[in-house]
């Protein structure tokens, strides 16, 4: 009997064109920067969208016991106040790239799903690298 | 056809040896990288994710090679180097994505998203998956090896997307760590070495797997002739 698999090509099929005309249409731009929200903020207004930048040095603020999470993001032109309910991620920090999923609640964009963006280049602690230093450093970095 | 005596050849038991032998040295290798100093021992899921992302193109890439051979030459052999190819093929690319989201999860924050990268390996493995319901479903096998070659040559084109995906669209992946299109390596020897060990493991074991799979598939199909 050759039928189920031909239904699950059919299913396979089905999926593939899917990805690529419905999944990957919404996310070739996977996120905006808070530029070009601003820039075509009648086209965003109300909707769901990803914000991509980078956390501004020195506003990152973090409440253990509410679990409230402020911070600024910005892409070096345009900045934008960030509002998250969650225990940020372990590599989250000052200066790490990041995106928010989420909308804008007046001129404060509630996130309610923090990712982030680390780059290509791996390197090592600078003084030396005993499992030590980095466990303290891992440490510090929460 | 020749008439070899079904069991472990010579090249094939050697390439199987050096392969166990380069993956131990390279697993002694990543044992002994240093941490990263963001994701600290998280990175040296690198050495395996990378190493199966590869190797699986590549797999990819001879299978759609020995399907065009297919096409022209029509020799069932091609048919079945083909098929062998594009199933380590497989294996690789579902252990890159066991490996990938092992590391996303810590990392990024999440397992699974749907950002460029990721939806191209997922219709890739989505095409390859397929490639195997259309050898089920046909039974000619004439028939079944030229709309499996089809596919395997079709399937090839969406390999360069897959790659370029992080150059070409924004996503959370990052870009390569071996930059081949702008000829830059943004990782310290100490890093880069294990990585390139394991590589060369992994390609010496599917080369070796390919020769195996391909020769079982070679004396399957005597055997069918010889008793139906």
């Amino acid at each position: 009997m050759k039928l189920k698999y031909w239904l699950g090509l059919l299913i396979v099929v089905g999926a593939i064109g899917y990805m690529i005309w419905g999944g990957l249409g919404n996310s070739l731009v996977y996120f905006i920067t808070p530029s070009e929200y601003f820039q075509d903020q009648a086209k965003y207004a109300g909707k769901r969208v990803r914000l991509g930048g980078l956390v501004k040095q020195g506003t990152v603020q973090y409440d253990p016991k509410t679990l409230e999470l402020r911070f600024v993001l910005t892409d070096g032109v345009a900045e934008v106040p960030v509002f998250h309910k969650g225990t940020p991620p372990a590599l989250f920090k000052e200066g790490q790239g990041v995106v928010v999923e989420g909308r804008f609640e007046g001129a404060v964009f509630h996130g309610d799903n923090l990712l982030i963006k680390h780059s290509e280049t791996y390197q090592p602690p600078k003084e030396g690298y005993t499992p030590e230093d980095v466990r303290r450093l891992i440490e510090e970095a929460k | 056809m020749r008439r070899e005596r079904p069991g472990l050849d010579p090249l094939s038991a050697t390439l199987l040896g050096a392969g166990y032998l380069l993956l131990l040295i390279g697993f002694y290798y990543a044992m002994k990288a240093p941490p990263d100093v963001d994701q600290g021992y998280l990175v040296r899921i690198l050495y395996v994710h990378v190493a199966a992302a590869w190797t699986g193109y590549l797999a990819f890439i001879v299978a759609g090679i020995y399907a065009l051979l297919y096409l022209i030459k029509g020799h069932p052999a091609y048919d079945r180097l083909s098929a062998a190819s594009a199933e380590i093929g497989l294996w690789l690319s579902l252990l890159m994505v066991i490996g990938g989201m092992m590391w996303a999860r810590p990392t990024w924050g999440v397992y699974w998203v749907w950002e460029p990268r990721l939806t191209s390996v997922a219709v890739m493995i989505a095409i390859y998956v397929g490639y195997f319901l259309v050898r089920q479903a046909i039974e000619d096998p004439e028939m079944r090896a030229k709309a499996a070659a089809a596919v395997a040559i079709l399937g090839v084109i969406n390999i360069p997307i897959t790659y370029m995906s992080v150059y070409w669209w924004r996503s959370i992946h990052q870009t390569a760590t071996i930059d081949v299109i702008n000829r830059k390596t943004h990782m310290p020897p100490e890093m880069l070495i294990p990585l390139l060990v394991n590589l060369f493991a992994f390609t010496v074991l599917y080369a070796a797997f390919l020769r195996l799979k391909g020769r079982i598939a070679a004396f399957e199909a005597r055997w069918e002739e010889h008793h139906g």
